[in-house]
């Protein structure tokens, strides 16, 4: 026995690595899951144009905002195994240095929402060196004090209107041809930017870098032992958890043609993020958007409903108990443990 | 023969327990070296002073020619230093294969993931566990996750490989096969320190063995030397048995 377990090891030490971005790229392309993204992505995008809808529209809007809000936390929370509380201050700083740009200084606006997501991006990093060395609650506390801090910034901060905010006026909706069109013009972007959200957690995930990020999120530790960066790879994937929100942000706040900072960073949506995910199934692709379809779904009706109208928070604080009581992986971790052939198509 | 890794005047105080005193040794390459001292020696704070989980107060560690001290446990890993842990710490939610691809992924070769899958799965296979790199790492047995702390460290085809009590909790069979792979370890080149109270298996394993007791270094010298060093067994006494185990397997 010892001779062939010599000559295995052997083996393996000898063996040299090389491969190309272009093969791993071209691996991907003949996996079914992203195709079921592209075309998952399309139909959204087309649903309301075919159906001639305006407020299928505006539902699936504010679904795809909360695809992009949960599949990114997704990355925090169900990869890296952080909980980030704060993550609101993403979409609304994004939104905030978007809107501003779209119209002080008519700059285009998918260009402004794009220096938004890169501003947010480079804070987040700089900030994530700071906080990620905390753990557990303590990291947790801390992302709810990068949100409250930089809320009160922007309060006080004149040049994006203090504390009322920044209005948009109908000229700004003339470069997207009116404001009917400008509506329509951002319902896309947004779908767009949701659709590149989901394949960037599927790339991540399938990636040797996210590989990297699930070995921090089951054991941080074990992970640094076995050579993972562990203090850079966490600045990273929070700096990228930042990206599609605040692009988003930018994309959501010059549709609703005001910002100001109590709907910007407003806690309440960063936990409703959490709940979509435990819903849905954190650390998968798919999990978050069931959790943000069901949740969108759900808050529709409770807000309609005579009955609840008031107890919406309440409702999903109670959703979220028993999910992680019960339910830890959530409707897709709960469904893939039972029908395994499911995890080749949803990841 | 030349040192791979020289540890020179390690020092680490914890409050008022010098956990570490004044200790120097070498391992050489090719060889494995045993650490072995009673419970509380300081054993697996040397561990974690070598691949860089706590840093020494003082001392100097060189590995491979490189001044490695106080550099943190990934960098360390880079360098070609792979450690299995006393208490396996499998990333449960990932499979046995994975967990090994983590090892070859980040480990000295940096490899990409197609590469670190086939490294991870040779290195499962020639451990034991090459019927089970789909599982998930949470389902394996004790046994089962020694060898997966094991294969995760050699998928980073390391120089050095650090063994802290692979042994302990394994019943005497699955010790038998424990020790067939880790001669097969070092067969295939790589060198290995190894901290174990199994003393039948260290003292057929090593090449030589340090023996350390409150931190500080007691002994050096061949296995027999040790088993017939008095101090060695003034620093055991109460524990007779546990010393005629290891004369009957020099024997």
């Amino acid at each position: 026995m010892s001779g062939s377990v010599s000559q295995d090891v052997a083996k393996a030490g000898t063996y040299k690595p090389h491969r190309s971005l272009t093969d791993e790229i071209s691996r991907h392309v003949r996996e079914p899951f992203p195709w079921l993204i592209v075309i998952f992505t399309v139909a959204v995008a087309l649903a309301p144009v075919v159906m001639d809808d305006v407020s299928m529209r505006e539902s699936l809007l504010l679904a795809a905002v909360y695809v992009i809000l949960a599949s990114n936390l997704n990355l925090m929370i169900g990869y890296a195994g952080y909980v980030n509380f704060g993550n609101i201050v993403f979409f609304g700083l994004g939104g905030y240095i978007g809107v501003y740009l779209a119209t002080s200084w008519h700059v285009n606006l998918v260009l402004a929402a794009l220096v938004g997501g890169i501003g947010v991006s480079a804070l987040a990093y700089l900030f994530g060196r700071g906080i990620l060395g905390l753990r557990g609650a303590f990291f947790a506390l801390a992302t709810i004090g990068v949100n409250e801090a930089i809320h009160a910034f922007v309060t006080n901060f004149e040049p994006w209107g203090g504390a009322t905010g920044i209005y948009l006026s109908m000229d700004a909706y003339e470069p997207l041809g009116g404001p009917m069109n400008g509506l329509w013009i951002c319902y896309f972007l947004i779908v767009v930017v949701m659709g590149l959200s989901l394949l960037l957690s599927y790339g991540v995930k399938t990636s040797k870098f996210g590989l990297g990020i699930l070995a921090i999120g089951q054991n941080e530790d074990a992970a640094a032992v076995l050579g993972v960066p562990t203090p850079r790879y966490k600045a990273i994937i929070y700096a990228i958890s930042g990206f599609f929100p605040a692009v988003a942000g930018g994309l959501y706040f010059f549709k609703s043609g005001i910002i100001e900072p109590n709907g910007a960073f407003d806690l309440t949506t960063s936990i409703e993020a959490i709940v979509m995910i435990m819903l849905g199934g954190a650390g998968t692709v798919t999990g978050p958007v069931i959790g943000a379809f069901l949740y969108e779904e759900l808050r529709g009706f409770l807000l309609f409903s005579e009955t609840f109208s008031h107890l919406q928070l309440v409702l999903a604080g109670v959703l979220l108990l028993i999910i992680v009581l019960f339910v830890p992986g959530g409707l897709l971790g709960w469904l893939r443990a039972r029908l395994p052939w499911l995890r080749k198509w949803l990841q | 023969m030349s040192a791979l890794l020289q540890a020179v005047n390690l020092n680490r105080r914890f409050g008022g327990v010098q956990a570490v005193a004044e200790l120097s040794f070498n391992v050489n390459q090719g060889e494995i070296l045993g650490l072995i001292g009673p419970n509380g020696a300081g054993k697996s704070t040397v561990f974690n002073l070598l691949n860089g989980v706590i840093a020494p107060d003082s001392g100097q560690i060189i590995f491979d020619g490189t001044d490695i001290t106080g550099l943190p446990p990934y960098t360390v890993a880079r360098h070609g230093l792979a450690r299995a842990h006393q208490i396996m710490q499998p990333l449960l939610g990932l499979s046995v294969l994975e967990n090994c691809m983590v090892g070859a992924c980040f480990g000295r070769e940096n490899m990409n993931l197609a590469d670190a899958r086939e490294a991870a799965r040779e290195v499962a296979q020639s451990v034991g566990l090459g019927d089970r790199v789909d599982a998930l790492a949470g389902s394996l047995t004790t046994a089962g996750k020694k060898r997966l702390e094991m294969a995760r460290a050699l998928s980073a085809h390391p120089k050095l490989l650090l063994l802290d009590e692979v042994l302990a909790g394994l019943n005497p069979t699955e010790i038998e096969h424990m020790i067939e792979t880790i001669r097969g370890i070092r067969k295939s080149g790589i060198t290995i320190l190894m901290i174990e109270h199994v003393m039948r298996a260290i003292m057929s394993l090593s090449d030589r063995i340090v023996v350390i007791n409150l931190g500080k270094r007691l002994a050096e010298g061949t296995p027999r030397e040790i088993a017939e060093n008095p101090e060695v067994i003034k620093a055991y006494l109460g524990d007779s048995k546990l010393l005629a185990t290891a004369e009957e397997s020099v024997s």
